[in-house]
């Protein structure tokens, strides 16, 4: 490895001397083809937080509708987006559209951009020496790829999608319903996005690889590596195996609509299931990619904030490599009630509790690091240490649903809609929040407030477990999920989680008035905000870093432990 | 929430209102589909315009469908756990979650809270000024590796037996069920019984309202059982997936086009059961519940009377084509017909 980088030291030597490291190219230039990982980082933030306040809308429409029994807001969807007079037919489409939408959005357009595009491509680098990605200009079309995708989703709204405009599928696409169930070009603009979104994700993963493996600075071996950087390698295989099974199975679909192929029409030959064993073979170890960098982050900030190095840190990079392989084996606990035979259901439910292990592993992990530390409880700690709560829940609950017996009561019921919330809505966007205050004073070189961002923690706290907590409930007492409507017997408690979101939304916009303050009036931030506990290489750099950075290459000292000292500066 | 408050004195008429069209709609375009569909549809607007005779559609049979017990197989507002159960896996299934899976939960949630509580007490910056250096200690980590272990072996053991049970065959001579899920109904048919395929849509307000039902969890066509016996369930989806769900049963299975999936269930007791599909199929997901409605024996063997079955069995003599006799050739019995019937509505869809 040490070879790889004094070669590029060497070449990046070359490179550099005629410029200054802050040169910046000109507006167009320097946003719209973008080689430089940070701007592409800040890009895919601004993205996130865009698609994140449509796929968070939804969520709103969503919650208003279901505070009570009837019909009351959809209607007036239809007719909004151009779908016609409201009927019963399409006022459930409009429905499905949503949910179709909310959960295509929110984990394609707002959690992977943000935590494997936004917070990867800004301090994967960083963390590691190196002066850029290792594709540069992969990297740029990784993201309007991207774009791309998203563009696709939301035209698929504004066509026909069978009963009414937009895809109705969910966000699993499930054939027959997404093929002989939906005329229409919209299930095909839906299935045109996922390919776009996963090609960028593709070629963002090959670049993350290819940086991680070739470019870190001398002395930073694998073991020496932080554990946000391990994180999104782990992920970054994730994606390079899991994303190619999702496009192969949307594209027999592609086929299946248009081409009168019958991969999942039993007509034919096909099967329904076998489209469902290919889209959760991606899909499960999809949810670990959604998570993955979180746990990094969360290492990164627990381990800053308690003023101690992480606590058994090979357990924990290695515990993310076994939370990725076992996520690859275990993708039918999301098809218990498809009608699998009695062994394949007793074997995925044994699977699936094993990966209750690493997870565990990590969780007391963290506490064993904050374990006789010296805490300071800066919002991105109070952030994680939610997480760890919060991520603990949706988890248990995980290894309810885990018992292939128990989810016989239990699939698609809201407890489910409950158990990936907890791990998602709490788990990955909590991780996301912490990671964002963390970070956001080294990206933006300006200090958001304390305070609002404690305010804004409680809040969201509050909200989504007034939103969520309660859906246990429902679930347990047989509610099934994307239901636009419900007997009076589940009214109370979706009342109540109706409630929540309003307390969560009146969070986001302190969120949104404290980025305002930072970049209007907030105080610069120094290099080294965190202060002695924040021993990474990002830190050894200024706020907002220079526009190239590493030019010369840092170099880590053969010390027992990478968090001890961390030598030069840039 | 201003918007439902809004609503909310509307709502009955709005609901109505979306009802009635839907009514509409099912006795033409959409259900036009499916030929056996026309009859049985017009047999429900009828049921609907005769609202406070319920029976009336059963008069000539001898069974009246059974009023619901409050509470009872269906769910109950404001409540936190499982619906009671009555079948024995159920009851099985729901004592495993609550006896076994509810403490292990509860305890791992309160010590991981019990644990952040008390770093922050012990161990924030006031209380410890200098940090440890700590960063191994094998023994705890073999601990904390090893012993979640344990635990999951724990829950693995009645996990697997659970699943066993739901596995065992049913009798020779069980009741047979074959249920089909459409867009956006249920069909039943008992093929051993010559039972013929009758479909299930769900009633309107009023008509739920006076029969003392819960609405959209009621429906018109009951799924009839035997009370006591293990009943064979065959289900298999017509169009998209559906999936055939009753929660005070402890049954969920996928009705998948191109398969006939098996599950058994025995009911413990007589009573009305609710269910509603659980697999998203596209507009009215939200509106095709099912009701099975358990009787005893004799009973039961009415009903199937009334249905112009023999409750003893086909007699063997009995050629099958005077079963299939109807004219809809809705009672498809095997996986290929039903395929066939999914290709030749695709392109019509």
């Amino acid at each position: 490895m040490a070879t790889t980088a004094d070669q590029f030291q060497s070449h990046a030597d070359d490179h550099d001397h005629a410029h200054d490291a802050d040169h910046k190219p000109g507006f167009f230039a320097r946003w719209f083809m973008s080689t430089n990982h940070k701007d592409i980082g800040t890009l895919y933030l601004i993205f996130a937080i865009f698609a994140g306040i449509i796929g968070g809308g939804i969520s709103g429409i969503m919650r208003a509708e279901l505070a009570e029994p009837g019909i009351q807001v959809l209607g007036w969807w239809v007719e909004f987006l151009g779908g016609g007079e409201s009927s019963m037919d399409l006022n459930g489409h409009m429905w499905n559209v949503f949910i179709t939408a909310h959960g295509l959005i929110m984990v394609f357009f707002m959690v992977m951009p943000a935590l494997i595009g936004g917070f990867g491509n800004w301090f994967v680098p960083l963390m590691i020496g190196a002066p850029d990605m290792a594709f540069p200009r992969m990297n740029n079309i990784s993201f309007w790829l991207t774009i791309a995708g998203f563009c696709s989703l939301m035209f698929s709204m504004f066509v026909p999608g069978g009963t009414g405009l937009g895809a109705g599928t969910g966000w699993t696409v499930y054939a027959p319903l997404s093929t002989s169930g939906s005329v229409g070009p919209a299930v095909d603009f839906a299935i045109f996005s996922l390919h776009l979104a996963g090609a960028g994700s593709i070629l963002g993963a090959t670049n993350f690889i290819t940086t991680i493996f070739n470019m870190r600075a001398p002395g930073m071996t694998l073991h020496k590596m932080p554990l946000f950087v391990w994180s999104v390698l782990v992920t970054a295989f994730l994606l390079l195996l899991a994303l190619p099974v999702l496009a192969a199975a949307i594209t027999m679909l592609l086929t299946d609509r248009n081409f009168q192929t019958t991969f999942f029409d039993p007509s034919g030959g096909g099967d329904p299931v076998l489209y469902q064993h290919l889209f959760w073979f991606f899909g499960h170890p999809e949810v670990y990619i959604m998570i993955l960098p979180g746990f990094g982050i969360v290492s990164q900030i627990v381990a800053t904030f308690s003023r101690k190095p992480v606590f058994g840190y090979l357990g924990m990079a290695y515990a993310m490599v076994a939370i990725g392989v076992v996520g690859f084996i275990v993708w039918a606990h999301h098809m218990y009630t498809v009608g699998l035979d009695v062994n394949t259901k007793m074997y995925f439910t044994a699977a699936t509790m094993v990966i209750a292990v690493p997870t565990g592993v990590k969780i007391f992990s963290w506490i064993a690091t904050m374990w006789g530390g010296s805490l300071e409880f800066k919002s991105p700690l109070v952030w994680a240490m939610g997480f760890i709560f919060l991520f603990t829940v949706g988890g248990v609950t995980g290894v309810v649903l885990a018992n292939g017996g128990v989810d016989d009561n239990l699939h698609d019921s809201y407890y489910v809609v409950a158990h990936f919330h907890y791990v998602l809505s709490m788990g990955a966007v909590f991780s996301l929040f912490a990671g964002w205050y963390y970070w956001f004073p080294k990206m933006s070189g300006r200090w958001h407030s304390e305070f609002l961002s404690h305010v804004h923690f409680w809040g969201f706290f509050v909200g989504v477990n007034v939103i969520f907590f309660p859906q246990h409930f429902l679930g347990l007492q047989g509610m099934a999920r994307r239901y636009p409507d419900y007997t009076p017997a589940f009214q109370y408690w979706n009342e109540i989680s109706s409630y929540g979101y309003y307390i969560m939304a009146a969070s986001m916009v302190v969120f949104f008035v404290n980025i305002a303050y930072a970049l209007i009036a907030g105080k610069k931030a120094e290099d080294n905000y965190w202060g002695e506990g924040a021993t990474t290489l990002e830190w050894t750099l200024s706020s907002p870093p220079p526009y190239h950075q590493f030019e010369t290459l840092p170099v880590i000292e053969d010390h027992h432990d990478y968090h001890d000292h961390l030598s030069t500066k840039a | 929430m201003t918007i439902g408050i809004h609503a909310s004195t509307l709502q009955r008429a709005v609901i109505a209102l979306l009802l009635a069209l839907g009514l509409a709609l099912a006795s033409s375009a959409a259900f036009a589909q499916t030929p056996a569909e026309a009859p049985v549809s017009v047999a429900a607007d009828a049921e609907a315009d005769v609202a406070a005779e319920p029976d009336a559609s059963a008069a000539s049979s001898g069974y009246t469908p059974m009023k619901p017990t409050e509470g009872k197989g269906m769910p109950v507002d404001g409540a936190y756990g499982f619906q009671d159960q009555y079948s024995p896996n159920g009851q099985y299934a729901r004592w495993m979650h609550d006896a076994i899976l509810i403490p292990v939960i509860f305890a791992i949630s309160i010590f991981v809270l019990f644990l952040l509580l008390w770093v922050v007490a012990r161990y924030n910056k006031r209380a410890n000024k200098v940090p440890s250096k700590t960063t191994h200690n094998t023994l705890i980590e073999v601990a904390w590796t090893l012993i979640p272990v344990l635990v999951l072996v724990g829950i693995a053991i009645p996990s697997i037996t659970l699943l066993a049970k739901q596995y065992e065959s049913p009798p020779e001579d069980a009741v047979t069920v074959k249920v089909t899920g459409y867009q956006w109904y249920w069909g039943y048919s008992y093929p051993d019984m010559g039972v013929e395929e009758f479909v299930s849509n769900m009633s309107d307000e009023a008509t739920a309202k006076a029969n003392g039902e819960p609405f959209q969890l009621a429906v018109d066509n009951r799924m009839v059982v035997p009370v006591g016996e293990v009943i064979r369930l065959q289900i298999t989806g017509a169009d998209v997936i559906h999936s055939f769900a009753v929660p005070s049963l402890w049954v969920k299975m996928d009705a998948v086009p191109g398969r006939l999936n098996e599950r058994t269930v025995l009911v413990e007791e007589p009573g009305v059961y609710y269910g509603q599909c659980m697999e998203l199929c596209g507009a009215r997901h939200g509106y095709m519940p099912i009701v099975v409605e358990a009787l005893p024996r004799p009973q039961f063997d009415a009903w199937v009377r009334s249905q112009g079955g023999n409750p003893e069995g086909i007699v063997e003599e009995t050629p099958v084509e005077a079963v299939s006799e109807e004219p809809a050739g809705e009672e498809a019995t095997d996986e290929t017909e039903v395929a066939d019937e999914a290709a030749a509505e695709a392109p019509a869809a």
